[in-house]
């Protein structure tokens, strides 16, 4: 066999920095400009990944699947069916038959292999571009667990995703939220953490104390939460790993919520009300007092930072009804960002820096927007009962948000959409979801 | 005090615990029942006028607001008038206030909203001489409203703020 052109060793838990590094190639035919207009699915082939092992085929076949799910469920590519397959791939260092790919206008050929030796799982890769009868990069080479095998397939997908589109990846990533039973005048909620795709769902919290809207770390290691597990709304930080957790903010007669990590993952900002009075103060995760941000007598919550932490983004109804506000990170003179009719609440700044998201509540309807961070070029995206409380994707071009159902049987689900406003799909879970953060892609 | 009056005291503390449980979030006290017959008053029934039950039932433990708002009402007055007198009258108890919002905002101004309507019933009752050291303020936004109807007839009930009597006992 010959070697592959470039070998990253990804131990999973154990972490290596060069995982995902993956970039796109040149301007090749195969390509899709997300931002362009309307788009037809780009068809891909994936025939079973060969089982170069014994005990390799199992995961060989749920690995594919994996793959092929996260490529089809972006909306942006079509999966031929194997049934269509007029070339078979028998050996992963074959040469490509790029005849029998075009004949069933398969315009990408993703081939791999699997292989399991002990407790070490391989997953190797190539991706074809039938059209040009050319690979496309060079094969990547996986190496991990086999429990980590759903975490190897998110890579596999991360890399392909991103050669043909250009842009990062997002599927080997994970989403904290709210998992709800019960009726909505006896709802219960609890914390619970899942993959992007619904799998892998652990609870984090029990489900003896209201928990609100968590949110990650920058690094995905830490939650950051609001529970009334003391009867009162406090803020609380969780380590995902020991889910050990501890309150921020306890000081008599407030209550905190809100909470959002800086982008140095030492200092949050959150709401404190004091007397009727909700404003915005910052402080460090490590402990320390909360310095004041903003000083109104209106309602000033929903804080996220830009990017670079310089900035905070916020909501208030200072101007008589909630509207978007950005300041200095460390307060001082806020300016008004939204301008259109209805209410605009939960921003969130794009992990990219380009864009904010925001809820808006426009004659009875809620929906999931984007504009500029100056405001321009609102797009809404959504629009139905309720929409609330958007979150960005690693890469700055899917959103999840909270989508609940009128009436008495009222349910909340998690929903995701592009930010084209395209693609909406529900995301699994077991039981009901609300308020989803999503994590960085993970290294 | 009389001994009789010490064990109605006494009862009322006791039937609280059932008032004051948190997963009810105020909905309507029934502890005790309503008479016994007779005109006899059953301590901590809602015929007791020292007891929770009567504070919710005949006083009114919540007052309603309009749509994002959390400036009384004429009606609201009047309730939060007669929750300061009895409060002035039985001064073992204390009361957490509950800000609630309907289901039409999203979650976190909500907190925020429901911690502007408590604190509303909060000042008016302290400006009628209730202590406020006896009263605390909580904001459960819209995560617990009692009607789950999603049209204003349900709306209108979930935007309150609820007077939770707790303690007792203390003298």
């Amino acid at each position: 066999m010959r070697l592959l052109g470039m070998v990253l060793a990804v131990t999973l838990g154990c972490v290596s920095p060069s995982a995902g590094s993956a970039q796109a190639q040149g301007d090749g035919p195969l390509r899709i400009e997300i931002t362009e207009g309307v788009i037809e699915p780009l068809p891909f082939a994936l025939p079973v990944f060969q089982a170069e092992t014994a005990d390799a085929p199992g995961l060989a076949a749920q690995i594919s699947q994996v793959v092929s799910a996260d490529l089809s469920g972006t909306g942006l590519f079509r999966e031929i069916p194997a049934t269509a397959f007029i070339s078979t791939v028998s050996n992963f260092a074959d040469p490509v038959q790029y005849a029998d790919w075009k004949a069933i206008n398969a315009q990408a050929l993703i081939t791999g292999a699997v292989a399991v030796q002990g407790n070490q799982l391989t997953v190797k890769f190539r991706l074809y571009d039938v059209f040009s009868g050319a690979e496309m990069g060079s094969g990547l080479q996986f190496t991990g667990t086999p429990d980590g095998w759903r975490r190897m397939a998110h890579k596999v997908a991360d890399a392909v995703y991103s050669r043909i589109t250009g842009e990062g990846g997002y599927f080997d990533s994970r989403v904290v939220f709210v998992s709800e039973t019960g009726n909505k005048d006896a709802r219960q909620k609890r914390l619970a953490i899942m993959d992007y795709d619904g799998a892998n769902v652990q609870y984090l919290t029990d489900s003896s104390a209201i928990v609100l809207a968590p949110r990650f770390s920058p690094s995905g290691d830490r939650v950051l939460y609001t529970s009334y597990e003391t009867g009162f709304p406090r803020i609380y930080v969780l380590d995902v790993g020991s889910v050990q957790r501890r309150v921020l903010e306890s000081q008599d007669g407030t209550m905190s919520f809100a909470p959002r990590f800086a982008p140095d993952g030492q200092n949050i900002v959150f709401s404190l009300s004091q007397g009727g009075n909700t404003d915005i103060f910052a402080m460090n995760v490590a402990g320390g007092g909360a310095t004041r941000l903003t000083s109104a007598p209106s309602i000033e919550t929903a804080p996220s930072f830009s990017p670079d932490g310089s900035q905070i983004v916020f909501e208030s109804d200072r101007s008589g009804s909630q509207q978007l506000y950005i300041m200095p990170a460390s307060g001082g003179e806020a300016r008004r960002i939204s301008f259109g009719p209805g209410r605009y609440g939960t921003p969130v700044w794009s992990p990219r820096g380009d864009l904010i998201a925001f809820t808006k509540q426009n004659s009875g309807r809620f929906h999931i927007g984007v504009m500029r961070t100056d405001g321009a070029e609102e797009r809404l995206l959504t629009a139905s009962f309720l929409d609330e409380g958007p979150t960005w994707a690693p890469n700055g071009r899917v959103i999840m948000f909270t989508r609940e159902s009128q009436g008495a049987g009222g349910r909340s689900s998690l929903y995701s959409v592009d930010i084209s406003g395209r693609n909406l799909r529900p995301v699994r879970t077991p039981d009901g979801g609300s308020d989803p953060s999503w994590s960085p892609l993970q290294k | 005090m009389k001994p009789t009056a010490k064990i109605i005291l006494l009862v009322a503390g006791l039937a609280l615990a059932a008032c004051t449980n948190p997963g009810r979030f105020g909905a309507d006290g029934t502890a005790g029942g309503i008479g016994a017959g007779g005109g006899a008053i059953v301590p901590g029934s809602a015929n007791d006028p020292t007891s929770a039950a009567y504070f919710n039932q005949t006083i009114g433990d919540r007052v309603l607001f309009a749509v994002d708002q959390s400036n009384l009402t004429d009606e609201g007055r009047v309730v939060l008038d007669g929750q300061a007198n009895w409060l002035l009258t039985n001064t073992d108890f204390t009361a957490i206030i509950e800000g609630h919002a309907d289901e039409q905002g999203t979650r976190e101004y909500n907190v925020a909203l429901g911690a502007r309507r408590a604190n509303s019933v909060m000042e008016y009752l302290v400006s009628k001489g209730v202590a406020g050291n006896r009263l605390r303020t909580v904001s459960y936004g819209k995560e617990r409203p009692i009607e789950i109807c999603s049209n204003e007839a349900c709306y209108a009930k979930n935007r309150r703020a609820v007077t939770v009597l707790a303690g007792g006992l203390t003298g």
